[in-house]
Formats: C-alpha cells, sequence, structure tokens
C-alpha cells in the first residue's frame, strides 16, 4: 500500500497484533492484566479505523476549515472565543459537530448508537 | 518490603500509639494521593496520605468528614486528622474501613445490588439534601472560586485546540443560572466514589473535590453521561431526572429547578472532558506513562457530543 514498504501494511500489521492480543491473553490473567489488555485492544481498533478513514476525514476537515475562513482549529478556537462568528453561529455549530462526529467515527463509534432516549430531556 | 513501607508502618504505628500495626498494604495510587489499608488493635483501617508534590487537597478533608456526619452523611469515620501533621511527611488522615462495593459496573450491573439500585435515587438525595444543608461556615477555608472560570483557565492552560468547547462556553456563559444559594458541595459525587453494599448506600467517598457553591452543582454531576457507564438512565445510570428532582424535594424542601440542573450537567461534560485532556497529558509529558491514560485523550469527542446533544434546540 505505502510504497517502498511490502506487504503487510500498517493496518494490517496493526489487526494482526490486535487479533492475537484478543485471542491469547484473556484467560488466566489477573483482572488489572485483562483490563489493560482491553485498553490495548480498543486503542489498536482505534488506530485501525484512523487509518482507514483518517485520510477522507482530514480532506473534509480542511473543507470545513476553508469554509470558515480559519487555517487550523487552534485559529477557530481562537476566533468563537473572540465572538468572531456572532452572524454564523447555526453554521458554525453545524461544521463542529460534523468534525465532532468524525472523531467520535475514529474513537468510539458505538457511543452514537449506545446512546439512549432520555440523554437531552428533563423528565 | 521495601524501606520506605518499613519507615511508613513504624510511623504508623506510633501515630497510632500502638506497638505495632499488621498487613499495610498499598490499595491506589491516584493522582493526588495514596491509599492504604492496615490493621491496628484488630482493627482495619484505611490511611490516605498526599502523594509528593500533592497541592494539599487533604487539607480540609478531615474536617469535612466530620461536619458532614454530624449532618447524617455517611462517610467513614475519621481516626485520625493528620492533615496539618508532618509525622508521615506529607498531610494524612486514618479513617475507619467501611466494607463495599465501589466498582461503578459491578453497582449497575450485579443481582447482588437490585436493592441498592432501587433505593440510590433517594439514597444520594437525601445524602446530598443533608450535606447541602449545612452552613458553609462549618467547613472553613474551602474554595469557593467559580468553576466555570477556572476549568476555562484549565483548557487554555493545556494548549489543546478544542472549537466544540468553545462554543459551550460561550453558551454557559450567556445563560448562567441566577446566583444560588451557596453551600458545600461535594464536586465529585457519583458512581465510583460512594460505597454501596446490598442494603443501599454506605458511604460517600473521595471529597477532594468538595468547595463552595451552587448546590446544584452535586446534581448536573451526577447526571452527566460518562457516570452512567453504559447504562441508559441519567442520573448514575439508575434513575430519572424526575425521580431525583422529586427525591431532593422530599428531603430538602427545595425543588430543583430542571434548567438550571441542566446548566450544570452541561459544564460537568466540559469539566469531565478538560479532566480527560488532563489525563492524556499525563501520560504525554511522561509525568504517568500509560496507554490507558493516552487512550483517554480520545475519549474527549464524547464529552463534546454529549454536551452538543445537550444542547440542541437550546441554543
Amino acid at each position: 500500500m505505502a510504497a517502498p514498504h511490502d506487504a503487510p501494511n500498517a493496518g494490517e500489521l496493526l489487526t494482526a497484533v490486535r487479533e492475537w492480543l484478543e485471542r491469547e491473553t484473556f484467560d488466566g490473567r489477573s483482572s488489572s492484566t485483562r483490563f489493560h489488555t482491553r485498553v490495548a485492544v480498543n486503542v489498536l481498533s482505534m488506530v485501525e479505523r484512523e487509518i482507514a478513514l483518517g485520510p477522507d476525514q482530514a480532506i473534509r476537515h480542511r473543507e470545513r476549515l476553508t469554509q470558515l475562513g480559519c487555517a487550523d482549529d487552534h485559529e477557530l478556537a481562537r476566533r468563537i472565543r473572540d465572538g468572531e462568528f456572532e452572524q454564523r453561529q447555526d453554521e458554525v455549530r453545524a461544521l463542529v459537530f460534523e468534525s465532532i462526529c468524525d472523531k467520535l467515527a475514529v474513537a468510539n463509534p458505538s457511543y452514537v448508537d449506545d446512546e439512549m432516549g432520555e440523554a437531552g430531556s428533563v423528565v | 518490603m521495601s524501606t520506605s513501607q518499613d519507615a511508613l508502618e513504624r510511623n504508623l504505628a506510633h501515630v497510632m500509639g500502638v506497638e505495632y500495626i499488621s498487613d499495610l498494604t498499598r490499595l491506589t495510587a491516584g493522582a493526588s494521593r495514596e491509599t492504604w489499608s492496615f490493621v491496628a488493635r484488630d482493627q482495619k483501617l484505611i490511611l490516605q496520605r498526599e502523594r509528593s508534590g500533592g497541592v494539599g487537597r487533604l487539607r480540609h478533608e478531615p474536617a469535612l468528614l466530620r461536619a458532614a456526619h454530624g449532618a447524617g452523611v455517611p462517610v467513614p469515620e475519621v481516626v485520625i486528622d493528620g492533615s496539618r501533621s508532618d509525622e508521615l511527611e506529607r498531610p494524612f488522615m486514618v479513617v475507619r474501613f467501611i466494607d463495599g462495593e465501589t466498582i461503578a459496573r459491578r453497582i449497575l450491573r450485579d443481582g447482588a445490588f437490585a436493592r441498592a439500585r432501587s433505593t440510590f435515587v433517594t439514597d444520594v438525595a437525601d445524602t446530598l439534601a443533608r450535606l447541602h444543608s449545612l452552613p458553609i461556615e462549618a467547613v472553613p477555608g474551602l474554595d469557593a472560586s467559580d468553576p466555570l472560570t477556572m476549568y476555562e483557565k484549565l483548557l487554555r492552560d493545556l494548549g489543546q485546540p478544542h472549537p466544540a468547547f468553545e462554543l459551550v462556553i460561550r453558551w454557559l456563559r450567556e445563560h448562567r443560572p441566577p446566583s444560588a444559594r451557596q453551600s458545600i458541595v461535594h464536586g465529585d459525587l457519583r458512581l465510583g466514589n460512594v460505597l454501596v453494599d446490598e442494603g443501599g448506600l454506605r458511604a460517600v467517598l473521595d471529597w477532594e473535590l468538595a468547595h463552595v457553591g451552587d448546590p446544584m452543582e452535586d446534581l448536573g454531576w451526577l447526571c452527566v453521561r460518562a457516570w452512567r457507564f453504559g447504562s441508559q438512565a441519567p442520573v448514575a445510570g439508575i434513575g430519572s431526572y424526575k425521580e431525583l428532582f422529586e427525591a431532593y424535594e422530599q428531603a430538602s424542601g427545595v425543588r430543583p429547578d430542571a434548567d438550571v440542573v441542566r446548566w450544570w450537567e452541561v459544564f460537568g461534560t466540559l469539566r469531565w472532558g478538560v479532566i480527560c485532556i488532563m489525563q492524556m497529558t499525563a501520560h504525554m509529558t511522561g509525568m504517568t506513562r500509560s496507554h490507558e491514560l493516552a487512550a483517554i485523550g480520545r475519549r474527549v469527542c464524547e464529552t463534546e457530543y454529549d454536551a452538543f446533544r445537550l444542547l440542541e434546540g437550546r441554543w
């Protein structure tokens, strides 16, 4: 995939390690080791998703920043803080929400599905 | 056993006024303190000691526990107040051990805690009402600074760009509840910081973030999604807002304002997000290298998502 490197590519190597961790290291270990193994598996899964989704997400993120006239998230954060987007609040919120969803798609895609009806309502 | 543990054992026996103590075992090493268990005069006890380089958070805790106990809040009994002592090198306290469960997922899912779950919201509302009824003078010296300003500054100092949090902070500033009654606030009351047995709530632990503020802060924090640990119900993964508000009104005579509690839930969500960044930073700076802390950095977007969902239709 990423010449000059031979197969497997970076993502496939990670998958191989993650699968080994899932297969081999859960039984007969202390609860702390099992917990930290589970965390390690989650981290590797996250990096696998980032390798798969990251390039397209980076392009979309660049487009969002361009639409708002910002070079990067530092500038966007600063200009929101300074109140520069008072006239474009809905637009800024919608674009920022898109980035949140992209981040979640890599970090924890089930977070959105797990959400329950009562979140956001008070009674 | 290391020499420093030997020394601790000797010094602890001296502090306790006994010939010897036994079974000294380190339980946890949190970010700001160490927790040990030991036995003296056939009684199981807990030692909490500030970590080296600690920030003095143990300073008010024994006084706080005693005041809370006086108001009927279930807390561990303070045996020795070492918050101003140097006998164990750093500030400490010794409290009586209470048996029970603190692990949130077990409390939420084990059959053994079904009864404790059924009374949890009432128990916690009653506990908070008692705490909030204390006069703030009962524990002098507690921090009374504005939490929003504090967490905004923490976020700035961390230097990571979070446009989502900037939008949330603007909303929080523009919708701040009118000035409320001030009380002693626990500051971190949630599953993980309470001790439960089959019969119900046994003790409220981890008072190091207690301060003076709006009592509704404790209610909002209890509803933050992270503290539902994957369960569905908004209050600690166990109860509904309606149950919480009714139980708190019953116990305190004060009906919580849903909008105010939501403001504190939004703030709490931001606060947890900032804490996640701080934990990730502890790994990145080399203070505590840990893949678990590193991964917490990628949980920040969960809190951004939660805050946006809470504010949908309310911006």
